[in-house]
């Protein structure tokens, strides 16, 4: 039984990890600190930088942001829409480690997949064994992760909902599960289980009314299943109007069963991708879909039908859909990985989906005042008046059948005909048949469960028919319930001593205890790594060669995850998976100091203030130019970048003409590049630099700079320079070094 | 079966229906479909279900799956398996973790009986 309410943890450090066993500490006490789901909060017209923003909300407290934002003083403007990112990597001890990832790229809205099997368990499991495809759902899999985001979403500054699915056999005891354990948002809908599942179909709509009460008591947001039947139909662009039938079955199902509208949400996905012209196929089933259903939420889902190993096509299909909800509407930006399409999500893709979100949804802000969809349009408008019709034919006819289960014996669901028409390939279930058949009992009429919450008949004495009646809750029958009563709820903490989370990270530990870095995409030492490579052969050749090569790089397990034609006959690009059992002690790296350097502003005003000039040359007998105009030149994010006045004598320089143009163009710094010879030219042309700027009484006035691939700043400074700048300098060091030295004497 | 696209034959009596009142059509099937079904669950349980009630008597999930097994094979689970639970900790006098416990360890079952009857 539960003790007392466990302390809330101490805040997440910035450059700490997740304390994973910390947190599988004390959670027998663990209670959840909040219940139901939260959206984000809309600000109009919000400033940020130098925009002004009408489709964003509140910003984070930390977060990383795109990559181009270093060009806009780093903002990270978050879209007014809830975004998804779905993380189950079967082990909860790892996926909490990539929630703090995703939640730092801009996810609130955590879903964690099932394992595979688990809606085929009448009941529910304990304790935290490895999922397959997915995780195993349980109570101490929830309070672990449930624990991580409330720690998270203090970090990251904005509440994270967390999301599972009320769906399978035990429908009724996971509902009361996700209130208890405080679950902000599931998936519930009779129908998946029907059509999906095999589970059957009396006992799966009488388990989703109970379910459904619970969770509109927990103010969980529900989202129904209907993108199962386009990620399912042999052509997706033909089930729009059984998609809306779905949608209207389980709103209306849901209703019903006490749920109201605004927790209801709706799972959308533009059914088609390229090359289908799918823009014009999907826009007037996304506009028909809202005119119906306008009262209720819309999850945004993308596409995963037409997915395969291609990372960037998935991509570019996932932008398309994003502009469908920006021209439509999402309160639910859900994201798919790129991977989905080769293999169970990797860390770093529940990323590049969220990435691909929020660049997406920030670069169309506002779009749709601008541009706008054309409802007179006459393609258009047809084609959303006939997908409605062709719904309310189907509806029509499923009542003339003889209403839902009727329908679905004869297969009204996920044919590919776009109906009226029908090519008698759509799923086909059972009344009698199904997991779990003939398994729901009549209520009798003495029937009683007093407990609060609960959907359908129920003959409870007088006096404890709860507020309706003005009378005490049902719960008090039996001395209070846990949905009313939080520390009632029972812990169990492991059943099975050989698979469970303890288990796992021993044989991690020595990586966790002496901090050794290995590679790994799903969990802690898997040592996955991916090769890309370009192969001068044909695809089956290439695969071939590319499992040699990856062995030759000693790597394990070698499967080709992706291959790309780049010509029949000139080549083929293949991407490598393979395990590499290396582990690096950090102890031992050397790790050089980063350069402090100043911003792109500080260093303009004090250069444009001054009107600062260098005069740069390449000395002794080398017509090396390359290294220098990259330091130079504005293309390359050169001096000339914050307004330096650059003057470029040419290679092979005499030392002379450098320091009189210097002299004559009263240069700030003398910049000069130079290779590393046997003749240690380098070393005389820098102390002859450095002698005769003494000489000419110039030497305090002038920055002497030199540079070259072999350069040390110690070997620079040695021979009188100012400073050396050696491989992979950046204007900007140089610039900085230049602004800081001059602050620092004063010039 | 096999259907060609008759979507133009068919909807003749959809097409002079504004788009306010198609919309409406569309409802209305909507819950005339989903009416049967609500009845379905209004008046019938299941194990999973009569679970769901017993963990909201605070009962853990192997006792809820061992009381609600019982239930079954005694043909109880139509009196609800909460009800079964409540009769017992009057009974006992006790709360409802430990009469599903006792429960669960088969005592207490012949109270049942004696109340609704034996296994049909």
């Amino acid at each position: 039984m539960s003790a007392d309410r466990l302390p809330p943890d101490p805040p997440l450090k910035l450059n700490e990890k997740l304390d994973v066993e910390a947190l599988l500490e004390g959670l027998e006490c663990y209670r959840p600190r909040r219940r139901g789901w939260t959206w984000r909060e809309h600000v109009p017209d919000q400033q940020i930088y130098e925009f002004t923003y009408h489709e964003t909300s509140k910003p984070l407290e930390r977060s990383v942001s795109l990559p181009a934002a270093h060009y806009f003083e780093d903002i990270d403007p978050q879209p007014d829409c809830v975004v998804t990112t779905e993380i189950a990597s079967g082990r909860p001890e790892d996926d909490i480690r990539r929630m703090r990832m995703a939640a730092w790229h801009g996810a609130d809205h955590i879903m964690v997949i099932r394992t595979a099997g688990q809606s085929h368990i009448d009941g529910l499991l304990e304790g935290t064994p490895e999922g397959v495809g997915g995780i195993a759902i349980t109570r101490k899999q929830l309070r672990l992760t449930r624990r991580a985001l409330d720690l998270i979403e203090d970090e990251v500054g904005r509440p994270i909902n967390f999301h599972s699915y009320v769906s399978g056999v035990a429908g009724p005891e996971m509902a009361v599960l996700f209130a208890e354990e405080g679950v902000n948002g599931a998936h519930q809908d009779p129908q998946y289980n029907v059509l999906y599942r095999n589970i059957n179909m009396y006992r799966s709509f009488v388990d989703a009314a109970v379910a459904k009460r619970i969770m509109a008591a927990a103010g969980i947001l529900q989202i129904d299943g209907a993108h199962n039947a386009n990620a399912t139909a042999v052509r997706a662009w033909k089930v729009m109007p059984e998609l809306l039938v779905q949608h209207a079955i389980n709103c209306a199902y849901s209703e019903a069963a006490g749920m109201p509208k605004e927790s209801i949400a709706l799972s959308t996905v533009p059914p088609d991708a390229p090359p289908a012209p799918c823009m014009r196929m999907d826009l007037p089933y996304a506009i028909a879909l809202r005119d119906l259903f306008g009262e209720y939420k819309m999850r945004a889902q993308q596409n995963t039908r037409y997915m395969e190993s291609d990372a960037r096509e998935a991509t570019v299909s996932h932008v398309m859909n994003l502009l469908v909800s920006r021209l439509t509407s999402a309160d639910i930006q859900s994201t798919i990985t790129p991977d989905e399409g080769r293999n169970v999500p990797w860390h770093y893709n529940n990323v590049a989906a969220v990435e691909t979100a929020k660049q997406s949804l920030v670069g169309m802000d506002g779009l749709r005042e601008m541009v706008k969809v054309d409802r007179e349009a006459p393609e258009l408008a047809a084609r959303v008046r006939e997908i409605k019709e062709r719904a309310v034919l189907f509806l029509e006819a499923m009542i003339a059948d003889g209403g839902y289960f009727a329908g679905v014996e004869d297969a009204y669901f996920v044919d590919s005909g776009e109906y009226p028409e029908t090519h008698d390939d759509g799923i086909a279930r059972q009344s009698d048949g199904g997991v779990a058949s003939d398994s729901i009992v009549v209520r009798a009429d003495d029937y009683m469960a007093p407990v609060c919450h609960h959907f359908g008949e129920n003959h409870l004495p007088e006096g404890y028919r709860g507020k309706a009646h003005g009378e005490a809750a049902p719960c008090e029958l039996v001395g209070g319930c846990t949905i009313c009563e939080d520390i009632k709820v029972p812990y169990i903490d492991e059943l099975d001593p050989t698979d469970n989370v303890n288990v796992r990270l021993a044989t991690t530990a020595d990586l966790r205890e002496r901090g050794l870095i290995k590679p790994e995409v799903e969990w802690a030492g898997d040592g996955v790594v991916v090769v890309t490579m370009f192969l001068p052969a044909a695809a089956d050749v290439a695969e071939a060669a590319a499992l040699e090569l990856g062995k030759a790089m000693n790597l394990a397990e070698c499967e080709v995850i992706h291959k790309r034609v780049m010509h029949p006959a000139e080549g083929t690009l293949c991407e490598l998976k393979g395990r590499l059992d290396v582990a690096i002690d950090p102890t031992t790296l050397v790790i050089p100091e980063p350069p402090e350097v100043l911003s792109d502003e500080e260093i303009r005003e004090f250069v444009h203030e001054r009107g600062l000039k260098v005069v740069a040359a390449t000395v002794g007998n080398d017509e090396h130019s390359v290294g220098m105009r990259e330091i130079l030149d504005i293309k390359h994010g050169g001096l000339e970048k914050w307004g330096f006045g650059v003057e470029y004598l040419g290679t092979s320089v005499p030392i002379e003409k450098v320091l009189d143009a210097a002299i004559e163009h009263a240069a700030s710094a003398v910049l000069i590049s130079t290779i590393i010879t046997h003749g240690e030219i380098h070393r005389l042309m820098m102390q002859k630099l450095a002698d005769l700027a003494e000489e000419k009484g110039v030497r305090e006035k002038l920055l002497l700079i030199s540079g070259g691939t072999q350069v040390t700043d110690e070997l620079a400074r040695s021979w009188g320079m100012d400073a050396g700048f050696g491989r992979k300098t950046k204007g900007i060091d140089v610039a900085s070094f230049i602004v800081e030295s001059m602050r620092k004497r004063g010039i | 079966m096999v259907r060609p696209d008759t979507y133009h034959e068919v909807r003749q009596h959809l097409v002079d229906l504004s788009d306010a009142e198609l919309e409406e059509r569309f409802w209305e099937g909507a819950r005339a479909v989903v009416e049967p079904l609500v009845e379905l669950a209004r008046t019938h349980t299941s194990p999973s279900i009569e679970r769901s009630v017993l963990m909201r008597m605070g009962i853990d999930s192997p006792t809820c799956m061992a009381v609600v097994a019982e239930c079954e094979k005694r043909g109880l689970l139509g009196h609800g398996a909460g009800h079964v639970v409540l009769v017992l900790m009057q009974e006992w006098e006790c709360d409802a973790p430990e009469a599903a416990r006792r429960l669960a360890d088969g005592e207490g079952w012949e109270v049942a009986e004696a109340k609704w009857g034996a296994a049909r």
